[in-house]
């Protein structure tokens, strides 16, 4: 005769190991690391986390624990603690553990029920809305990210510097990923031209200032950004005052004063910039971490003359060149949010469309470098973006 | 013969090639013969002295030469040697 579900429990409860929530608190407690080495994984629903859970735990709904607990927990070897509301449910999913061959699993008795009771800590997760939730799904889904990692871009504020061939990609792309909030400074309007790469931008807007096309597009893309426009060209007066308070910053400008204005003020603040830089077939690709890594002039020091430094106007691109460089941007971004791989500091990146090669270089913090040898309150406005022949330059190079 | 990979604002100096061979045992000898080959290329790799022009970064395999021995670095038969000015383009 088959048993009862209740019997049934009853029986697993002998075929593993239990704990009681006052030994995993312990452990908790006095990890060096913070969790003692023990991985807590909670087996509940995500209604059920929504009212709390043991801070740092895994969440891994029951339903998905086979195809989902090796991204969460991969190394078998490590002590596993699973709970679940009152104990039943962590029971089953610890059985279903020691088979997948993990060495050092308990169930914690009582769940989070018994956990609460005895007073210990719970974490309640932030509320997102049922709409969030859905969009951001593939997001939750992957273990780097998580429903941790989408808050943090939920968080984040994040300046776009032109909304042209690589902002355009790059603008679609994080306010697909919910990046709280997306400036953009751009004081162009759209182009005929523009769109055979900018295609945040469409036919019926030409004419228009891009900060506003591109927001209507943003808008329409996800309405939970905030789109923050700075119709104006960045210079020495009004960058400081521009880029503040913003997490990351997206280089995709189209000239050199501006990006050594962009590194000078961004290392006095302290704020990672995404570079990238694109020429016909050929796409460059760094992320300067102010004195983590090498900043922009680490790696050039001077600009080009005039005939070396040709801009995509005068000698074009391809267009899909700036959505693939664009796109590593956007990458790059929302790996520093999340604090997720290995962000590409200290390394270019440079693609070369024609032969489909990548090539990757090193790139060292210049011990003489003129800006980030220095502390950052030692650098003055004066200093900032200064180079005297830069409006010659500009004028010449286009 | 070590492979010298030519950037994009370069390639009008060498009739349009991506990649040329050049002989030679250390970095200036071997952007020496590039030169050779192509004469356009030595006035925007070399300033008036002889030296690299300190807008144009060389990369002996994935190293930027000032960190080893600049043109002075020892170049193999398989290294690959890329020329890298800064590009503006967005």
């Amino acid at each position: 005769m088959s048993p009862s579900g209740a019997e049934f429990i009853r029986q697993i409860k002998t075929q593993i190991a239990e704990v009681d929530p006052a030994d995993v608190h312990s452990k908790l407690d006095g990890g060096a690391n913070g969790n003692g080495g023990v991985a807590v994984v909670d087996v509940r629903e995500s209604d059920e986390i929504a009212q709390g859970h043991i801070p740092g735990a895994k969440l891994v709904p029951r339903g998905f624990l086979e195809s989902r607990i090796e991204g969460a927990v991969p190394d078998r070897s490590q002590h596993v603690v699973v709970y679940c509301a009152s104990g039943n449910r962590s029971a089953l999913a610890a059985k279903t553990l020691s088979e997948l061959g993990y060495e050092h699993v308990e169930s914690m008795t009582g769940g989070i029920t018994l956990w609460k009771d005895r007073g210990y800590k719970v974490d309640v997760p932030r509320k997102i809305t049922a709409e969030q939730r859905e969009r951001y799904s593939r997001h939750m889904l992957v273990p780097e990210i998580g429903a941790e990692g989408q808050y943090k871009l939920l968080d984040a504020k994040v300046l776009l510097l032109g909304a042209g061939g690589l902002g355009s990609p790059t603008a679609l792309y994080l306010a697909a990923a919910g990046v709280g909030t997306i400036g953009i400074v751009d004081d162009d309007v759209v182009d005929l031209s523009n769109l055979q790469r900018q295609v945040i931008h469409t036919t019926d807007r030409i004419g228009t200032p891009k900060v506003e096309s591109a927001e209507i597009t943003m808008n329409a893309l996800n309405p939970d950004v905030k789109v923050v426009k700075y119709e104006t060209r960045i210079d020495a007066s009004n960058i400081m005052e521009i880029i503040e308070g913003y997490d990351v910053i997206v280089d995709g400008v189209d000239n050199f004063p501006t990006r050594y204005l962009l590194n000078d003020a961004t290392v006095r603040l302290k704020i990672p910039v995404v570079s990238a830089s694109i020429l016909g077939f050929d796409g460059q690709l760094s992320v300067f971490a102010p004195y983590e890594g090498p900043c922009y002039r680490c790696l050039y020091p001077v600009p080009p003359p005039a005939e070396l430094a040709p801009s995509c106007g005068a000698n074009g691109v391809l267009g899909v060149l700036p959505g693939t460089m664009g796109l590593l941007q956007a990458t790059e971004v929302v790996k520093l949010i999340v604090g997720a791989g290995e962000p590409l500091i200290g390394r270019l990146l440079l693609y070369e469309a024609l032969g489909a090669t990548f090539t990757e270089l090193k790139v060292r913090r210049d011990p003489e470098c003129a800006i980030c040898s220095r502390d950052p309150g030692e650098i003055s406005d004066d200093e900032m973006g200064v180079f005297p022949d830069y409006e010659a330059f500009c004028a010449t190079a286009g | 013969m070590a492979i010298v990979r030519i950037p994009p604002v370069l390639r009008t100096s060498t009739g349009g090639a991506k990649e040329v061979d050049a002989t030679g045992d250390n970095i200036g000898d071997v952007l020496r013969s590039l030169g050779d080959q192509h004469p356009d290329t030595k006035t925007q790799i070399f300033s008036g002295d002889g030296a690299l022009n300190r807008y144009v970064n060389v990369y002996l395999n994935d190293e930027d030469v000032r960190v080893l021995d600049g043109l002075d670095t020892a170049v193999g038969g398989s290294d690959v040697i890329v020329i890298l000015p800064a590009m503006a383009g967005g």
